[in-house]
């Protein structure tokens, strides 16, 4: 009986390659004489595909046994690979990726694309190096990075709206602004000698044994959740998710789809200037040509994390999943050591094809 | 005369002209000379000839572009072609026992201009085949491309001592820049090929419904194919003309960021991103804008490196200015105006 409770869940798509026949259950097929633990492991095994076809979880769960499976064989390779210190420094590594990933989701998700972050990160980065230089307290050279680089968000996000410019565009010239606005502050590096910074960079935060953390982790942690609790408690996030599904529907539902779509350049803004903020702890000081290129691993971080580009699909959790894939192929490349550091690019690049054929594949069979 | 007028501003070059002229008044107030073209050494010389020699390889890579975006995609991979196809010449220029010998120049630059042939098939492929979204399938050999440019260079700047070759960036004829007769050609090509045979409209139809085009018998997914391995292609001997200009060939700074000028090229010329309609001519003087503005931000005496503040000022007017939303506030008022004149004479 559960069978036939269960069968209008399952999804009905075309049987290609026998689907349906190894599935050995279907609607109408409850009262088949099933032997009932045949018919649960069919069922788990049919569950387990759904899943992994799903355009939802698929690149997810793809994403997660990938890190994995990177991540054992990094371990088998070489000595010393497999320890919790070396998980934990792909934390502390990408803790300003890890915010910038989280802020470009809620862009991707309602299908625009957010091409200013790295210049953004540049420029908070300037920001902080030279107010502090002059001796202005860390204490309001942080609320106003991220203030400023909130309001820069909000401005493209109205140039998106208001004005119908496309989101590709529009970013592309707030990061013109950003990056040029680091060069009008200065053309030399600047280094950072506060005392406040200069403890936040070098600080550990041990967590027992051997292994430690850094302050900057802790703030991605809080940001990822943050994020998650939004985007899936909130009634702004179901918005995101509508938008992205479907911009004409959720006008129609009534949703405010004009706010929420300002608001998520905002948020990507935000997480920009606090990024900014987390790598100049990481590097104790502004330089203006910083970070260039940075929009493109949080966009393929995004894109590996499952997020669909079209917008709808995707969540936070696989974004940051799909930094530390980034980080752990970067770390294998310095373990291996007798390979360039171009190869990360050519593997990053490669990794992004797979993904988005794998996106294509999945979506296609739903429709 | 107001209809006229009318006309003129409802033009969708109108606000790209009108931002080059105030562009060429600025740079005549800080520098006199700036219309003055002598001939020194046989060669043209002067402000205007310095634009279109050093905006040449942005004209060329934003004419491919134009034809990309008619069709509802972009190419983010141009620069890292670019970058490539430099890395290419000269990397056989100096394998080469006769690195100064016209033969030599020839392979390397058939060469490189036959990898930019497969480079833009295989955008072609992912964007017609696969069917991925072109700013991401772009992407990925934006991405990849310049760590493949950096593996043919081995990570080193390759510098080559080749005249024939540095003549493709700096050379002359009859007094104008090789760089710019290649930009001429490719432009007009592109125009003749395009405009005077059915197949622009073939490639607007595609971008402003794909799938009723299809229906009518256009075959999409050729065009695609064409139209990324053109633009590759163009990046390419932009890539050419870019290395040959200063001899060496830089496998990370190459045509970095010239997608950005290119795609900048082609909006501020009206083309939408949107698809359909497309314009080279527009293409043309948005490219003359980006360079003119460069210039404008030199003689003007502004530190060259804040040139990038004033870009993004110049895409958000235009875009700004071209924006359906301002067009209907642009209308409003001016109906409002017309209202509360027909009212004044009413009540005079």
């Amino acid at each position: 009986m559960t069978n036939l409770l269960d069968a209008p869940e399952r999804p009905k798509r075309p049987s290609r390659g026998g689907g349906a026949a190894d599935r050995g259950i279907g609607p109408g097929s409850g009262n088949r004489p099933d032997a009932a633990g045949g018919s649960r492991v069919a069922r788990i095994g049919s569950g387990i595909r759904s899943l992994l076809t799903s355009p939802k979880y698929g690149p997810v769960i793809v994403t997660a046994v990938l890190f994995v499976a990177v991540f054992v064989i990094g371990g088998v390779r070489y000595r010393g690979f497999f320890s919790g210190q070396v998980f934990l420094n792909l934390l502390v590594d990408n803790s300003y990726l890890i915010v910038l990933a989280v802020g470009m989701t809620f862009v991707i998700l309602t299908g625009g694309i957010d091409l200013s972050v790295g210049a953004v990160v540049a420029l908070s980065g300037m920001i902080a190096a030279s107010l502090l230089q002059t001796g202005w307290s860390p204490a309001v050279v942080i609320p106003l990075i991220l203030v400023l680089t909130s309001v820069l968000g909000l401005l493209v996000g109205l140039m998106i709206h208001v004005f119908k410019v496309q989101p590709f565009i529009a970013t592309l010239a707030a990061m013109f602004l950003a990056r040029g606005l680091c060069y009008v502050i200065s053309q030399n590096s600047i280094s950072i000698t506060d005392p406040t910074f200069v403890q936040l960079a070098i600080a550990r935060i041990p967590l027992g044994g051997n292994l430690s953390i850094t302050p900057s982790v802790i703030i991605a942690v809080a940001v990822v959740a943050v994020a998650v609790w939004v985007l899936h408690a909130t009634r702004f996030g179901r918005t995101v998710y509508a938008i992205g599904g479907g911009e004409q529907s959720g006008l129609l539902m009534g949703l405010p789809v004009a706010r929420t779509k300002v608001l998520v350049y905002v948020i990507s803004g935000f997480c920009s200037g606090l990024a900014g903020v987390l790598f100049t702890f990481y590097t104790l000081s502004g330089y203006p040509l910083t970070a260039v290129g940075t929009e493109l691993d949080a966009i393929a971080a995004v894109v590996i994390g499952g997020t669909l580009l079209t917008g709808g699909y995707g969540f936070v959790l696989g974004s940051v999943l799909g930094v530390l894939v980034l980080g752990v192929i970067q770390t294998i490349i310095t373990f291996e050591g007798t390979l360039s550091s171009w190869w990360t690019k050519i593997f990053i690049g490669a990794l992004l094809l797979v993904f988005i054929i794998l996106q294509k594949v999945l979506t296609a069979r739903r429709r | 005369m107001s209809a006229v007028l009318a006309k003129v501003v409802a033009h969708r070059l109108f606000w790209p002209v009108v931002m080059l002229l105030i562009l060429f008044t600025i740079n005549l107030i800080a520098f006199p000379g700036f219309f003055t073209i002598s001939v020194r050494d046989g060669h043209l010389f002067g402000s205007l000839i310095d634009i279109l020699r050093n905006g040449a390889p942005t004209l060329i890579i934003a004419v491919g572009m134009t034809l990309v975006i008619a069709t509802r995609g972009i190419d983010l991979s141009v620069g890292a072609v670019a970058a490539i196809s430099g890395a290419v010449a000269c990397s056989i220029i100096l394998g080469s026992p006769e690195p100064g010998s016209l033969a030599t120049v020839a392979v390397a630059v058939s060469v490189a201009l036959l990898i930019s042939l497969v480079l833009g098939v295989w955008n072609g492929f992912l964007v017609a085949v696969l069917g991925i979204q072109p700013i991401i399938a772009t992407l990925i050999l934006m991405t990849a491309g310049r760590g493949v440019a950096m593996l043919i260079t081995e990570g080193q700047i390759l510098t080559v001592n080749s005249p024939p070759f540095k003549f493709l960036g700096s050379g002359f004829w009859f007094g104008v820049p090789i760089a710019v007769i290649i930009a001429a050609v490719v432009f007009g090509l592109a125009a003749l090929i395009t405009r005077r045979t059915a197949l622009g409209m073939f490639i607007e139809s595609v971008g402003i419904n794909p799938e009723a085009s299809r229906q009518a018998g256009v075959r999409a997914r050729g065009l695609l194919f064409a139209v990324y391995t053109f633009c590759a292609f163009c990046a390419a001997i932009a890539g050419l003309i870019l290395t040959a200009n200063t001899a060496a060939a830089d496998a990370n700074n190459t045509g970095l960021f010239i997608e950005l000028d290119a795609i900048l090229a082609v909006v501020i010329g009206g083309t939408s991103l949107a698809g359909g309609r497309y314009s080279l001519l527009g293409t043309l003087v948005g490219a003359l804008v980006i360079q003119t503005l460069v210039t404008t931000v030199y003689t003007v005496g502004i530190p060259p490196i804040a040139t990038m503040v004033f870009k993004a000022a110049v895409v958000t007017v235009v875009c700004l200015l071209q924006s359906p939303t301002t067009a209907e506030a642009f209308s409003g008022v001016r109906r409002r105006l017309a209202l509360r004149a027909g009212k004044g004479v009413a009540a005079s």
